[in-house]
């Protein structure tokens, strides 16, 4: 199987901090690959890389990303963009604020469906309706008429599925879509995303901290700290014979249905301390390596 | 991302002084410098004026400045239509805009905080009263309503300062009114009250403090306001009388011959314009240099 | 807006109104200045002076002034200016479309230098010339309309003698116009020529309004410009595919408007209250100018019906402002 999205040895910093260390990762067609870490990992970082959204003090300073073979990073701006929403898109974090507030849905999903695949006004309109259906908006014709506020928390979000998967994406990248839900809604959600990478067709790169997830819908995962990928395998080999000490302390910290609840240990300060002695001495030796 | 998470040491005073000043940037200083000129001319014009600012002299009458044609080195900015020499007049007149500009400051500054701290303190009825006076207030047109103001009590410094204080003491009670809200509701303020202050001595020592830095920056851009305030009533005759000078008084009679004698209109414009961009600066660099220690 | 909060708006200002009428009455009043004084020529006898006095009603006591005066204004008579002779509501109807053009020019000049500077400024983001331009807008927004009025004036009326200085219209061009709306009814009426003359005249009291409102407004959108554009929903349109000039029409400036709007709305009601002087200084024939000679001569009834007028206007202004908000701001339409 060729792979969707090859990240290879990628460096990036925001000013003097390094951000992410030689980041190694891998996305195989309609594969779902969890990439997992505490907050500050760099998870976020991966996906700002792949979207051109890093902030403006970043740079990156070593590395590739390819997608389906091309490289992204080298690619012209108005190249890239044809690929931005269209084979490759989002799934952003919160869905409070991820919908312009003074536009209806309609008009928000149309411009991204006449930008990509040229519809008339008509044919957009049917389709978004058509997208809404699959994410089980009741109504969606009316949905199209409202304007985000108008709506609950878990309607926007299915909303952004819909327009993630709108235009038959080749890869999905989820940031954390399930973090600003509640609980019962996260559910659903996540059945949603899987509904419909099956119908679409997608790879997705689920970025996560909460492991539950992970277990639940990830094939494969990647675990990341400290800009570091620390391992990276099948999720059932991963969870269940962990091969870093790191990944086996996020294990014994992750609450469990089949585990009491005082049986949960914090990950060893120790532990965090040495892995960020480790990355600060990787960073001397990169910095010090002829370019 | 933990590495970037520096932790830097306590600060000492002096730095903090030192950090402020320069937080306030060139602002500051500028309008530092300008408003400082302000001062120094107003409080020495007797002494570096060259002349006697009521002092007429018919004979020379609407004189040039001196570095045109036709002007005299005498009289270094030329003269009125009185023959009065309008660079001692412009100094003169520093010393009625800035007498006008702190009484009438201070007093809407007194006012206005006096009114906005029971609003924001006391809350209720109070704050109920205050806020409908205040928006009441502001329904008139102020330019209105001060000329009203200062046609009914007559031309004079007085009736400028009145009109001053009347119309802008609600710039000073709506803000502190709601920095005194915002204090109250944060936890230190909420500490004092566990302490067993009542909110009077909550207000005095406590919140009042932290007012100083906000207070002076208002003050030094009501300052600004006042001295256009002044403008304006000359501008329609109920400013200061007889021989005192003002700026606005000289634009109100530079007007009448402006195609003849534009300096004598051009000259006291250009000294309100930098008199109020010196405020001004100052007012928004005294902002900067305070307001983030305010935050700490 | 729903419905009954505009209701209740409209409700509100009939006792705003009399409580301003009722300051104003008292005011004037209650303080020295006789505005008999002022008008009766040298030789009356006591006898004259006491008609006088008895035919405007001011020697009856204060609350029977004042019950008359509403009685009169709820029929629609305001009164006779003392001073002018003639009545308040066609005086005041005569001169105010005068300052509505005025301003309304003002405004829309306001509008296109505001939003043109607040973009060109958030084009040049980061460089050394936004901070000039930062600067620049700072100048303009301290020195305040009746300044820029002088300099104007002195600037292209007197040293460089472009425009005209004083007036409405050239005396010369005999128009004979039915409403006090000039401008409009000369371009209705294809009198293009004499369009042109009212706009020479305009011009520069206009633009004096304009330079601070404009000022502000560039402020205020600039700043909203960028933090819209670092919301979110902006961020993520990049991820879109959609390109920064796209994404700053559709996503940014729609949300950037809303709040200029609303603070700077705030503002449109001093623009119209700087035409007292800027009418004054250019001897334009508005309200504004009235103004200042009825408060000189103590023209109580004038005087009371253009504060009225006034506050009538800033409400209405308001009003609009919160109107026209709401429309921008669809979250504030729904409840």
């Amino acid at each position: 199987m060729s792979a969707v999205l090859e990240i290879d040895n990628l460096h990036v910093a925001i000013g003097a901090a390094n951000v992410l260390r030689g980041v190694s990762l891998r996305v195989e067609a309609g594969e779902v690959r969890g990439l997992v870490g505490e907050s500050g990992a760099g998870k976020s970082m991966v996906g700002r890389t792949i979207f051109g959204l890093l902030p403006a003090k970043a740079a990156i300073r070593a590395g590739q990303v390819q997608f389906e073979g091309r490289d992204l990073l080298a690619m012209p701006d108005k190249e890239r963009r044809g690929l931005l929403g269209r084979r490759i898109a989002l799934i952003p974090q919160d869905p409070m604020t991820s919908l312009n507030p003074v536009r209806r849905i309609g008009a928000q999903m149309v411009a991204l469906l006449q930008l990509h695949l040229g519809l008339s006004k008509r044919a957009a309109l049917d389709r978004a309706a058509d997208l809404l259906a699959e994410v089980a908006v009741r109504d969606p014709a009316r949905v199209l008429q409202l304007y985000p506020h108008e709506l609950s928390g878990g309607m926007r979000q299915r909303v952004l599925i819909a327009m993630a998967f709108a235009c038959d994406p080749a890869l999905v990248i989820a940031d954390e879509p399930t973090t600003a839900l509640d609980v019962t809604v996260q559910r659903q959600v996540l059945q949603l995303v899987e509904r419909m990478r099956q119908r679409h067709g997608a790879a997705i790169l689920f970025v996560t901290h909460d492991l539950g997830v992970v277990a639940k819908i990830c094939r494969s995962m990647t675990v990341l700290h400290a800009g570091r990928v620390l391992e990276d395998g099948p999720t059932a080999d991963v969870l269940v014979k962990p091969h870093h000490a790191y990944t086996r302390a996020l294990l014994a910290a992750t609450p469990r249905a089949d585990r009491p609840a005082d049986a949960l240990k914090p990950v060893p300060p120790a532990l965090i301390e040495s892995l960020w002695a480790e990355a600060r001495r990787l960073d001397q030796l990169t910095a010090t390596r002829p370019a | 991302m933990a590495d970037l998470i520096l932790s830097g040491p306590i600060s000492a005073p002096a730095s903090r002084w030192r950090s402020a000043l320069a937080r306030g940037g060139a602002r500051l200083w500028i309008g530092g410098v300008l408003v400082a000129l302000l001062l120094l001319i107003a409080l020495f014009a007797p002494v570096i004026a060259p002349h006697d600012p009521a002092e007429q002299d018919l004979m020379s009458a609407q004189l040039p400045p001196a570095f045109m044609r036709g002007g005299e080195a005498a009289f270094p900015l030329g003269t009125d239509s009185l023959g009065r020499c309008v660079l001692s007049r412009l100094m003169y007149s520093a010393r009625t805009a800035v007498s006008v500009a702190l009484i009438a400051s201070l007093l809407a500054a007194i006012i206005g905080i006096a009114l906005g701290l029971v609003a924001g303190a006391f809350g209720g009825v109070p704050d109920q009263s205050v806020s409908r006076l205040i928006d009441v207030w502001m329904a008139f047109p102020p330019v209105l309503l001060s000329i009203v103001l200062a046609a009914v009590i007559g031309a004079g410094l007085v009736s400028v300062i009145a009109a001053i204080v009347v119309v802008d003491w609600t710039r000073f009670a709506r803000i502190i009114r709601a920095e005194t809200q915002a204090q109250l509701a944060r936890d230190y303020a909420a500490a004092a009250r566990v302490l067993g202050l009542t909110r009077a001595q909550a207000l005095r020592l406590e919140i009042l403090p932290n007012l100083v830095p906000l207070i002076v920056t208002l003050l030094a851009v009501e300052m600004g306001i006042a001295i256009l305030v002044e403008v304006i009533l000359s501008f329609v005759g109920i400013s200061v009388t007889g021989d005192t000078a003002s700026w606005g008084g000289m634009i109100t009679e530079g007007r009448q011959i402006v195609y003849q004698a534009p300096w004598i209109m051009a000259l006291p414009i250009l000294a309100v314009i930098i008199s109020v961009i010196g405020f001004n600066l100052l007012g928004d660099g005294l902002r900067a240099a305070l307001d983030p220690v305010q935050r700490r | 807006m729903r419905w009954s909060a505009i209701l209740k708006r409209l409700a509100l200002i009939p006792p705003t109104l009399l409580g301003v009428g009722a300051i104003v009455f008292v005011l004037l009043r209650v303080v020295p200045g006789d505005p008999i004084a002022m008008m009766i020529p040298p030789g009356a006898s006591p006898a004259d002076i006491a008609r006088l006095r008895a035919l405007y009603g001011l020697d009856q006591p204060l609350l029977a002034q004042f019950v008359t005066w509403l009685g009169q204004v709820a029929s629609g008579d305001f009164g006779r200016s003392i001073s002018l002779r003639q009545q308040v509501f066609e005086l005041v109807g005569a001169r105010l479309p005068a300052t509505l053009e005025l301003a309304a020019l003002a405004v829309a000049l306001a509008l296109m230098m505001g939003v043109a500077v607040a973009v060109v400024g958030s084009l040049l983001r980061g460089s050394r010339l936004e901070w000039l331009l930062d600067t620049a807008n700072g100048f303009f927004l301290a020195i305040p309309d009746f300044l820029w009025a002088l300099i104007l004036l002195l600037g292209f009326g007197v040293l460089l003698p472009l425009l005209p200085i004083s007036g409405r219209l050239d005396p010369q061009l005999a128009v004979a116009f039915r409403t006090h709306f000039y401008l409009i009814e000369s371009l209705l009426t294809l009198r293009f020529d004499v369009a042109a003359d009212l706009l020479r005249h305009m011009l520069l009291p206009s633009l004096a309004l304009a330079l601070p409102f404009a000022a502000l407004v560039a402020r205020l959108l600039k700043a909203q410009l960028a933090e819209a554009e670092d919301q979110d929903y902006a961020q993520i349109a990049h991820t879109r595919g959609f390109s920064r000039t796209t994404i700053l029409q559709r996503e940014v400036f729609p949300n950037a408007l809303i709040p200029t709007v609303a603070l700077s709305g705030v503002q449109v009601t001093l623009l119209l209250g700087g035409t007292v002087l800027v009418e004054r200084i250019f001897s334009y024939e508005g309200i504004g100018n009235m103004a200042i000679d009825a408060v000189i001569n103590r023209d109580f009834p004038l005087i009371q019906g253009l504060i009225l007028t006034f506050a009538v206007l800033f409400i209405a202004l308001n009003l609009a402002v919160d109107l026209l908000v709401a429309v921008l701001d669809p979250r504030l339409r729904h409840g």
